[in-house]
Formats: structure tokens, C-alpha cells, sequence
């Protein structure tokens, strides 16, 4: 619970950027957070990726970081279930908390973080396994008690808003899929585990319109049971789902060519898209930039 | 239409005996030269495996004219050499197969084991430095195994440490140090295809909470199994056509082997002895090399063709 890092001092190169607007202080938070990251800076080896990110995530809520390639708020996401730990090099600093415990505390299992914060990808990646295998496979591994598989993996079909497209054929592949009910495939595997939160990495970049579409109301109906983080670099997405929305950006410290993502603002979606309080948040918005 | 018209100009133009105008054909002779050279080269590797089968199949068909198929094959006694000769073909069958066996259950798991620690387990550095030893590993002569298999492993080893009754050769000593020299065979190629299955599927496996066993063994090994199944295959059909190790190491004496501690000729072993000894070419002993041949490359496809199906109903895409 305590910090494992001083809070970045104000004269870090690249928090002296940022001037006046220092992220998160002033402005509206959930009041009953499920997850908070507090002054997180996140490293790549020696390259610093994320600076001194403060932000809490709602509960039952749905929070979007949106920004620029290079931002960080990919970093951040995956910095929420440990899935950085798969990347050598990759180094978590600062404070972020699951219901007021530290998730990188030493007696933490990430393996059981994993299972209380799920992921969904970019791309879809169902398992070469058939349909039922790939929902199955999460409570298999995770020795969850399951009075009966069939029903659990129908309900968690239903709830990803896919069963009836599939309840004739849970013996095929999951690969034969079309590609928006492959990442439904994966809402669903993710449902299955029974998380508390379900972080999305741009989970519609590589669908159509109307897949999309398809995820967003999946997404409206989840958030009665789940909290949900989503990235991404569709600004209407971001205005359609989130309740709060964080914007990030990079900045290039000085002498280097490395640009390090830091969070400008942080505040309900429909202040950040009508009355930002930062101008670089506007401009991303409107759309001047990015 | 109006492509083809251009394409109709443009064949006119180079017919022309003008030529084109900004794409003039120009003859390169180098070029010709090296395709030839190549076409050469894949042919002449053709040409060598028909060679070898016509020069099987040919004495052998000489010697079924003069024994029976059927006594060939579930003979239980082989003697070719004797006044009373006799060509059943089995002891030097269950020889190979105490040998196959052996050796197949030593490189399988430690192969498959190494693979995974390789692809799933180890740090980038560590897989830098291992998987070239690995390799190098596969590269040293068998007959250098061989006389390890014979001179420590069946001596020492299983004769003045562990005090087992047995001569001087035995399928076990063979069997053993085959499955070592196959390991990195194994390993290699089991690595390979691992390590070629895309790392969304881990971390997808991950973020559902199965840790590193679990993702090796229920995602990452299924959706290699292809390749691991060749690895394997690749492993027998080297562990039958082993001859070094074999000939040294698990006995001259063709006699049907009951047990690993037993010695026993093999099929490969016993050709490597009668292709060295002084058959006249074209007599029945000499034709006799050319029958066990014949069935030995018989083996070593039907174990690729059966592999072929297995990895042809397993492949999954990712």
C-alpha cells in the first residue's frame, strides 16, 4: 500500500512541462474507485515510457484513455493487470491499486491479478481450440468451481452478445469466426473468469462500422457488472461509451529524442469534449491535432 | 479493352525491328547460366534418389525370385551366411525396433522438454547461448557415440558400476546414447515451432489467468503440434537408419532380442557388416544387403506418410 517511489519531484524534465495543469488534482474523480494509479512512471528497460500518471477508475464505470500514437495509454492499460511483466525490461514505478491493495505489492500473484483484471486485445486472438474450449479455457486453468461448464459458457456467450450466433456450432473453431465475433469471442473468455475489470486495447481498431457498433452496446450492457477500461484512438468511441475519459500526450525531454506519455487531463468525457480544461486537449479533441 | 489494345502496341513495338523505345530487351547471358545451373543442381538430387531406389529394387528383386516374401518377413531366423542358410528378416527387425524403442523414449521427453524451456521458459540471452550448443550437439560424428555407447556407457556404465548381467553389447547401451545424439534433433525443431506461434495467444492465455505451465501446455504446445509431430518423425526415421551407434554398440549376432539388456544385430548392422565382408556381387548373400535395404526404406516412408496424415489432420492456422 505504501509508495514504492517517492512522487516524482516537480522538477522532473518532463513534468516541468506541464506547468500549472499538474494531472488529476483538480479535477472530478469517481467517488467509489475500483482501481487508482497514483504518480506511476513506467520504464522500458532505461527508457522511460510513462511519467507520473495519478488517475482512478470507477466503479461499474467505463473510463477511456484516448491520445496520440505514443502516448502511453497502451503502457498504462497494460500496466493494470501486469501484463507488462511478459515484457523483459518492462518496470512499473509509483502506486496502482486494485480496492485499495498494491498490485505489484511483493506477495502479489500476478497470476491472480490477472484473474480479477481481464484483458481484451487489439486484435482479436481467440485459441486454435473450438468455440466452447476458448470460454471454457479461463475457469479450466484457473480450477474455478463450475457447477456446470455448459451453462457457464452459454451465459457468458449471451452476456458477450454472441450465443445465438454460435449455439449450433460451439464445436468449431473459434478461428472460423468472422473477425467482430472473434473479439466477441474474446469478451466472452474474458467474462468467463468472472473478473472485476476488463481492460480493452483498442478492442474495434481492426473491425468494421458495424462491429464496432456492436461492441460499443456490448460494452453499455457489461458495464452493469464489470468496470471497464478501454484505449482508444477513435475520439467518437471514446465520447459514445466512456463516462470519464483521460487524455494523454507525449513529450519529448529535452536533449533526446525520447518521448515519454504523460496525462493532460482527466475528467468526465463530456467536459473533456466541450469544456476541456487544457488547450492541448482541446486541440486533440477538435481535432486541430493528432 | 483498352489494355488489351496497349498490350497489343506494346508486343508490336518489341517485335518491331526497331525494338521498344524506352524498354529495349536486353539478352543476359549471366542469368541464363545460373538458371541452368540451378535447374542442374535440383535435378541431379532427383536423379540421385530415383538412382538409389532402381539400385535397391533391382537385386532385390533377384533375391524374392529365390525367397519366399512371406519367409523373408516373419522369419524368425536369420543366417544367411550359414551352410543352412536362412532369411527371416525378424531378429534384425526387433533388434531396430528394441533400439527405435529405446532411444525414442529417452529423446521424446528430453527433446520436447528442452524445446519448451527454450521457447517458453528461458531468457532471450540464455536461448542465444543454448540453442547453438544444441546444435553443434547434433553435429558430432556418430561413431564418436558409438564408442561412448560401447566403451563407457555398456562397460562402466552398466557392467562395473550398476553390475547388470550383460556381454559385451546390448540394445540398451545403443538405444541410450541414440536418444541422446536425437535429442537435439528434437529439440531444435520442436523450438522452431514453438517459438513461431504468435505471442497474442500467451498473453491472451495470460490475462485469463493460466500461468507459464498451463500456457506452454494447453495453448502454446496444441497449436505447435504440427511441427512437434515432424521433430518426432524426423527422430525415428534417424533413430532406424542410425547405423554407427548401433553396429558398435548393440551387438553382431543376429538373434531375436526378448529384453534391453540383450544383444541384438540390427538392420542397419547388419548391412554395414555384410556390405564390408566379401559377397560376390550378384550371389544371394550379396542380394541379401539389398533386400534388408529395400524393407528399411520401406519403414522410413511409411513413418514419413504416416506423419504427413497425422500433421495434416492436426495443423491448426493461428
Amino acid at each position: 500500500m505504501n509508495n514504492t517511489m517517492p512522487a516524482a519531484p516537480a522538477t522532473d524534465d518532463v513534468a516541468a512541462h506541464l506547468g500549472e495543469s499538474s494531472p488529476g488534482t483538480h479535477l472530478e474523480r469517481p467517488d467509489n474507485p475500483i482501481m487508482a494509479c497514483e504518480d506511476v512512471d513506467i520504464f522500458y528497460g532505461d527508457f522511460k515510457a510513462v511519467s507520473n500518471v495519478s488517475l482512478q477508475f470507477g466503479f461499474n464505470e467505463i473510463t477511456a484513455l484516448i491520445g496520440p500514437s505514443g502516448c502511453g495509454k497502451s503502457t498504462v492499460l497494460r500496466s493494470l493487470n501486469r501484463m507488462n511483466d511478459l515484457i523483459e525490461g518492462a518496470r512499473v514505478e509509483g502506486t496502482i491499486t486494485f480496492r485499495g491493495e498494491e498490485i505489484y505489492g511483493k506477495k502479489v500473484d500476478p497470476i491472480e491479478v490477472r484473474r480479477r483484471i481481464g484483458m481484451v486485445f487489439q486484435k482479436a486472438n481467440p485459441f486454435p481450440k473450438s468455440i466452447y474450449d476458448n470460454v471454457a479455457y479461463g475457469p479450466r486453468v484457473s480450477g474455478m468451481k463450475v457447477e456446470s461448464m455448459d451453462e457457464l459458457v452459454e451465459s457468458s456467450l449471451r452476456a458477450a452478445a454472441l450465443w445465438d450466433e454460435v449455439k449450433d456450432k460451439l464445436k468449431d473453431s473459434g478461428l472460423g469466426l468472422s473477425g467482430g465475433q472473434q473479439q466477441r469471442l474474446c469478451i466472452a473468455r474474458t467474462i468467463a473468469v468472472r473478473p472485476d475489470v476488463i481492460l480493452m486495447d483498442e478492442p474495434c481498431s481492426s473491425l468494421d462500422p458495424i462491429a464496432t457498433l456492436r461492441i460499443e452496446d456490448l460494452m453499455h450492457e457489461l458495464k452493469q457488472d464489470f468496470s471497464i477500461v478501454i484505449v482508444t484512438h477513435n475520439m467518437q468511441q471514446a465520447a459514445r461509451v466512456a463516462d470519464r475519459t483521460a487524455f494523454f500526450t507525449a513529450l519529448s525531454a529535452e536533449g533526446s529524442g525520447d518521448r515519454t506519455g504523460v496525462l493532460v487531463e482527466y475528467a468526465p468525457t463530456r467536459k473533456i469534449f466541450d469544456d476541456p480544461a487544457d488547450q492541448r486537449t482541446e486541440d486533440y479533441v477538435s481535432g486541430r491535432f493528432g | 479493352m483498352s489494355i488489351t489494345t496497349t498490350r497489343g502496341t506494346a508486343a508490336a513495338a518489341l517485335s518491331s525491328p526497331t525494338g521498344s523505345r524506352h524498354f529495349k530487351a536486353k539478352s543476359r547471358p549471366g542469368e541464363r547460366v545460373i538458371i541452368w545451373a540451378l535447374r542442374f543442381a535440383a535435378l541431379l538430387t532427383v536423379a540421385t534418389t530415383v538412382g538409389i531406389v532402381v539400385s535397391l529394387v533391382v537385386p532385390a528383386v533377384e533375391f524374392f525370385t529365390e525367397i519366399n516374401v512371406g519367409d523373408f518377413l516373419f522369419g524368425d531366423r536369420w543366417a544367411p551366411r550359414f551352410a543352412e542358410a536362412s532369411f527371416g528378416v525378424l531378429p534384425l527387425i526387433t533388434a531396430t525396433a528394441w533400439t527405435t524403442g529405446i532411444s525414442l523414449l529417452v529423446a521424446v521427453p528430453l527433446g520436447l522438454g528442452a524445446a519448451i524451456y527454450l521457447s517458453e521458459y528461458a531468457r532471450p540471452r540464455v536461448r542465444k547461448v543454448l540453442k547453438p550448443v544444441l546444435e553443434v550437439l547434433a553435429g558430432i560424428p556418430t561413431v564418436v557415440y558409438g564408442l561412448f555407447a560401447l566403451t563407457f556407457v555398456q562397460s562402466v556404465v552398466f557392467k562395473q558400476w550398476l553390475e547388470l548381467p550383460t556381454g559385451a553389447f546390448s540394445v540398451l547401451a545403443a538405444g541410450l546414447v541414440m536418444g541422446v545424439m536425437i535429442v537435439p534433433t528434437i529439440a531444435s525443431i520442436s523450438e522452431d515451432a514453438l517459438s513461431a506461434v504468435p505471442m497474442s495467444l500467451r498473453q491472451g492465455s495470460a490475462a485469463l489467468g493460466a500461468n507459464r505451465m498451463q500456457t506452454s501446455l494447453k495453448i502454446v504446445v496444441p497449436a505447435a503440434v504440427s511441427g512437434i509431430v515432424a521433430a518426432v518423425v524426423l527422430g525415428v526415421s534417424r533413430a532406424i537408419g542410425e547405423t554407427m551407434i548401433v553396429a558398435m554398440a548393440a551387438g553382431q549376432q543376429a538373434r531375436m532380442v526378448a529384453g534391453p539388456l540383450e544383444q541384438g544385430q540390427t538392420m542397419t548392422g547388419f548391412m554395414a557388416s555384410a556390405a564390408l565382408g566379401d559377397s560376390r556381387v550378384g550371389s544371394l548373400e550379396y542380394n541379401t544387403l539389398f533386400a534388408v535395404g529395400l524393407l528399411l526404406f520401406a519403414l522410413t516412408l511409411v513413418v514419413n506418410m504416416i506423419s504427413i496424415q497425422i500433421v495434416r489432420r492436426l495443423r491448426k492456422a493461428y
